[in-house]
C-alpha cells in the first residue's frame, strides 16, 4: 500500500513536504511569485526522490568499493559527498542521504529563479540558499523546544557555509558514538551530514561498561553498518570520562577541518561542549529565543 | 508485507524495510509484532456496552443498525485506538465513518491525537505525608511533576505537561512521558518526591509508600472519626485521641463527648487548637500515625494538667485507619503506661479499619486536543472546537467518555482505566500519542467543514476488517467491553 507523497502549508507559512520515512521542512524568502514558484518547484523535485533512492537502496548501502556508481541525482550527491572521507574510514553512502535530498530539493528552489533565501530543513539536516549581502543565523538546539542554546552562528553569503547537519547516538540513524549531538557547518548539506556521522562516531570511550552497543544487523537487517556495534543506550559518565570522548570528537572534526572538509563543529555530551572551528566560535553566543518546529529540529533558522 | 524468515518485509513506502520481531522501520510508525505488519498499537472496535465482563463483539455480526446515541445505548462503536496518525495533519482521519439511526447519519472521526501538551493528574489514597506541597516528583533522578493540593484522605500529584515534556532536558523529557506513558498503560512507576516518600503507584491499584502497602484510604480526618465513634467509646474509656496530621482529634473535649457527658482528662495536646477537641499540627507531616512522622504516639501530647488527671484513667490512642492503636492507663506520676486493648475498645478500632475503603491511585489522562488534529476532522479546525462546546459534538477517547474543559481549545481528562489496554503511545518528540473520537450528525458534520467525501459506513468498515483481522486486531488483540480492562 504505497502512500503517495504529502505536501502542505504550515500555519506560519513555511512548508512540510512528507514522503514514507522522510520529511521536509522549507521556506523561500523573496518576492512572492518567486517564492511561490519555488516551493513548486520543490515539490515537482520532491514527488519522485525516494521512489529514485529506493530504487538504487542495495547499491547505496553497499561498500562503495564493491560497487558501481550510483545513476541518480541525489544518489551522485551522496556517493560525492562520501568520497573524501573514504581514504580514512568506512562509510556509505547512506551516511549523506538526508543532506543529499535537502541539496536536491534546495537546487530545485533556486534553479533559474532570484530568492533572497531558501532552505531546506531534512530532520535537521538543513542545506541553506544565500544570495550576496543575506545572512541565516543558526541556533543550535540540543535540548528540543528549550529556549536555551548551546551555540548560535551567523552564517553569512560570504562564509563558504552552505550546509548545517547533525547525528548522534538518539537519532533516527545509527552512531557508534557516545555523542548526544555532533552539529557540523560545511560547505554542502550532504558533506555535514556525513562529517556528522564520523565525528559523532568519535566522540567514544572505547570499552565503557555505561555505553551499550549491539550489532547493527540485529537492529534492522539491511543496515549498511552490518556487523558493528551501534550504540543503543548511554548511561552516567563522569566530568572526565565526557571530556575524554569529546577530545576524541574534537580531533576528528580537526582532522577533516584541516584538509578543508568541513568548517565548524559543535559536540555535544550530556552537559558539556566541544566546539571546532572559527565559524562557531567567533558567532559563538546565547540568544535569547529559539525558533523551532519539527520532531528531530535541533537547529532553528531564521 | 512478505516474509523472510523471521524478519518481515513492509510495504508501506518504497523503502521496503525487512523489519526484525519487535522492530520498527525506518519510520518508527510500523513494526514487526510477532510475525505481523502492525501499525504500533493495535486498531480496536469495541463494544461499548458498559457492562463488567469483557465480552468479545463478533464483528461481522455487529448490527447494522448503530445506536447515534454514541454514550448512553449499547453497540458497536468505532474506537481510535490504533487508528494510525494522520501526520501530516490535512489529511482525512483514518475512519470517517457514518450510520443511518432513525433517518439521521451520524459520524464518528476516528484518529489518533499527539499530544505535547499533556499530562497526568494522579489521586493517591493515603494519609502519609509524600511530600510538601510543590515539591518536585522524580523518575528516574528527572522531575516530572510536582506535588499538589491535599485532598480528601488522598494526596493529588500533577505529572507531565508541556514543561517537563519539551522545556526541560531531553532526558527529562524522554523519561517524563515513559512515565506518563506507563501510567496511562496502566504499568507500575516508582516516583520519588524531593524530601518526602517514595511511592510506586499505577492506576486501580494501592499506592505503594516507602515499601508498605497502603491498604485503606482513612475513614475521615481525626476529628470526623470521633463524631463518627464517639458513641461506641463513650462508656468505655476515660479518653479517645485520633491522631491525624491533618486534623486531631480529642474525644472528651471534642462537641461529641460533651454531648455524652464526657469528663474533662486534663490532657494537654502539643499543636494548635482549632475548635474544641480539633488539633491542627500536633506533629510534623510524615509517613508515621495518621500521616504525621511519629512512631510513639505520646510524642504529640505534652501531659496531663494534675488538678484534673487521674491515676488509672485510660486512653485510647488511634490513627484514622485503624490501623495504629495502643491503649494506656495513667500511673501514680499521671504518666501514660501502654496496656493492653481491653476486647471492647478492639471491636471499635476494626470498625474504623472496616469503614475505611481500600486505598487507590487514580490516573486521570488530560491533554489538550485543540491544535493541528482538528485538520482530520474538519477542514475549519476552529468550527469543531465550537461544536464540542455547543455540544453538538461528543468528545471520547478510545471509546471512554472524557470530561472537557470548559474555556478555549479542547482540553479534556479520562480515566486511563476506562480505555482499552495499551491504548497510548508515544513518539520521540517526546509526546503521548492517545485516541480521540468526534462523534456528531453527519449534517453538523457537513456545515463544520467536515471531510464529508470520505465518510464511510460503519458495516463496510466493519467487514473490512474482519477480512483483515492481523491488520487491526494484531497479536490475538480482541475488542472487550468499555470499562472491563484490568477488572479481571
Amino acid at each position: 500500500m504505497r502512500a503517495p507523497p504529502q505536501q502542505r502549508r504550515l500555519a506560519d507559512g513555511r512548508m512540510h513536504l512528507h514522503d514514507g520515512p522522510i520529511d521536509l521542512i522549507i521556506e523561500a524568502f523573496g518576492e512572492t511569485s518567486a517564492v511561490e514558484e519555488a516551493y513548486a518547484g520543490a515539490w515537482g523535485r520532491f514527488a519522485t526522490i525516494l521512489d529514485e533512492l529506493c530504487a538504487e537502496l542495495p547499491l547505496l548501502r553497499a561498500d562503495p568499493r564493491d560497487a558501481h556508481a550510483p545513476r541518480g541525482a541525489v544518489a551522485r550527491r551522496m556517493a560525492a559527498a562520501v568520497a573524501p572521507f573514504r581514504a580514512r574510514r568506512f562509510l556509505t553512502p547512506m551516511a549523506a542521504v538526508a543532506g543529499a535530498v535537502a541539496e536536491e530539493v534546495l537546487e530545485a528552489m533556486t534553479t533559474g529563479r532570484k530568492l533572497a533565501r531558501a532552505y531546506v530543513n531534512n530532520g535537521g539536516d538543513i542545506a541553506l540558499h544565500l544570495s550576496p549581502g543575506e545572512t541565516f543565523s543558526i541556533g543550535i538546539v540540543d535540548r528540543p523546544d528549550r529556549p536555551i542554546l548551546s551555540a548560535c552562528a551567523t552564517v553569512d553569503a560570504a562564509d563558504r557555509v552552505r550546509g548545517v547537519a547533525t547525528s548522534g547516538w538518539q537519532g533516527r540513524s545509527f552512531s557508534l558514538g557516545a555523542a548526544d549531538a555532533v552539529t557540523v557547518l560545511a560547505a554542502s548539506a550532504s558533506v555535514a551530514d556525513a562529517a556528522a556521522t564520523l565525528i559523532a562516531n568519535a566522540v567514544d570511550i572505547p570499552g565503557h561498561p555505561a555505553i551499550r552497543r549491539t550489532p547493527a544487523c540485529d537492529l534492522d537487517p539491511q543496515s549498511d553498518l552490518g556487523e558493528r556495534r551501534v550504540t543503543v543506550a548511554v548511561g552516567p559518565l563522569t566530568r572526565d570520562e565526557i571530556n575524554r570522548a569529546l577530545a576524541l570528537g574534537v580531533a576528528e572534526a580537526e582532522l577533516w577541518r584541516d584538509r578543508g572538509l568541513i568548517e565548524a563543529a559543535a559536540l555535544r555530551v550530556g552537559e558539556q561542549t566541544g566546539l571546532v572551528g572559527a565559524a562557531v566560535s567567533r558567532y559563538l553566543g546565547r540568544v535569547p529565543t529559539v525558533v523551532h518546529n519539527g520532531e528531530k529540529a535541533l537547529h532553528a533558522v531564521s | 508485507m512478505s516474509e523472510v524468515g523471521d524478519k518481515i518485509r513492509c510495504d508501506a513506502c518504497p523503502v521496503l524495510c525487512y523489519i526484525r520481531p519487535g522492530m520498527t522501520g525506518a519510520c518508527d510508525r510500523y513494526a514487526n509484532r510477532d510475525g505481523q505488519l502492525v501499525r504500533v498499537d493495535p486498531h480496536v472496535l469495541l463494544d461499548r456496552a458498559l457492562s463488567e465482563g469483557g465480552k468479545v463483539v463478533p464483528f461481522v455480526n455487529a448490527e447494522a443498525a448503530w445506536s447515534g446515541d454514541i454514550l448512553r445505548r449499547p453497540g458497536p462503536l468505532v474506537t481510535a485506538v490504533g487508528a494510525g496518525t494522520t501526520y501530516p495533519d490535512y489529511k482525512p482521519a483514518p475512519f470517517i465513518v457514518s450510520s443511518k439511526v432513525d433517518g439521521v447519519d451520524m459520524v464518528t472521526v476516528v484518529t489518533e491525537g499527539i499530544y505535547s501538551y499533556c499530562g497526568v493528574k494522579l489521586k493517591i489514597d493515603t494519609d502519609r505525608h509524600l511530600g510538601a506541597e510543590c515539591a518536585i516528583v522524580r523518575a528516574e533522578g528527572e522531575p516530572v511533576g510536582h506535588v499538589t493540593t491535599g485532598e480528601y484522605g488522598s494526596q493529588m500529584l500533577s505529572l507531565g505537561g508541556v514543561n517537563h515534556l519539551t522545556h526541560g532536558g531531553k532526558k527529562e523529557g524522554r523519561v517524563t512521558c515513559d512515565t506518563l506513558l506507563n501510567l496511562c498503560n496502566g504499568k507500575p512507576v516508582e516516583l520519588v518526591v524531593d524530601g518526602g516518600a517514595t511511592v510506586i503507584v499505577q492506576a486501580g491499584k494501592a499506592p505503594i509508600i516507602n515499601g508498605k502497602l497502603e491498604e485503606r484510604m482513612r475513614v475521615g480526618c481525626g476529628s470526623a472519626t470521633i463524631g463518627m465513634f464517639a458513641k461506641q467509646w463513650g462508656d468505655k474509656v476515660d479518653e479517645v485521641v485520633v491522631v491525624d496530621d491533618h486534623i486531631t482529634g480529642v474525644l472528651s473535649e471534642h462537641q461529641a463527648g460533651k454531648l455524652l457527658g464526657m469528663r474533662d482528662t486534663g490532657i494537654r495536646m502539643k499543636g494548635r487548637r482549632s475548635t474544641p477537641g480539633r488539633y491542627f499540627h500536633v506533629a510534623e507531616p510524615g509517613t508515621g500515625w495518621g500521616g504525621t512522622n511519629v512512631s510513639d504516639p505520646l510524642d504529640i501530647i505534652a501531659g496531663f494538667n494534675p488538678k484534673v488527671a487521674r491515676s488509672g484513667m485510660t486512653m485510647l490512642m488511634v490513627s484514622t485507619t485503624g490501623e495504629q492503636h495502643a491503649f494506656f492507663r495513667l500511673g501514680e506520676d499521671l504518666r501514660p503506661i501502654e496496656a493492653e486493648l481491653p476486647e471492647a475498645l478492639r471491636e471499635s478500632v476494626e470498625r474504623i479499619s472496616e469503614n475505611c475503603e481500600p486505598a487507590l491511585c487514580s490516573v486521570l489522562f488530560m491533554a489538550g486536543a485543540g491544535g493541528s488534529l482538528r485538520a482530520g476532522v474538519t477542514e475549519n479546525p476552529v468550527r469543531l472546537t465550537r461544536s464540542v462546546r455547543q455540544a453538538l459534538t461528543t468528545v471520547t477517547a478510545g471509546g471512554a467518555p472524557v470530561t472537557v474543559w470548559p474555556g478555549g481549545g479542547i482540553t479534556f481528562m479520562v480515566d486511563v482505566t476506562l480505555l482499552p489496554e495499551n491504548s497510548f503511545g508515544y513518539v520521540p518528540t517526546p509526546a503521548i500519542v492517545a485516541p480521540i473520537e468526534f462523534t456528531l450528525r453527519l449534517d453538523d458534520y457537513a456545515a463544520l467543514g467536515g471531510h464529508v467525501d470520505e465518510v464511510r459506513p460503519l458495516e463496510e468498515v466493519v467487514a473490512e476488517h474482519a477480512q483483515r483481522p492481523n491488520a487491526i486486531f494484531s497479536n490475538g488483540v480482541v475488542a472487550r467491553s468499555v470499562g472491563a480492562r484490568r477488572k479481571a
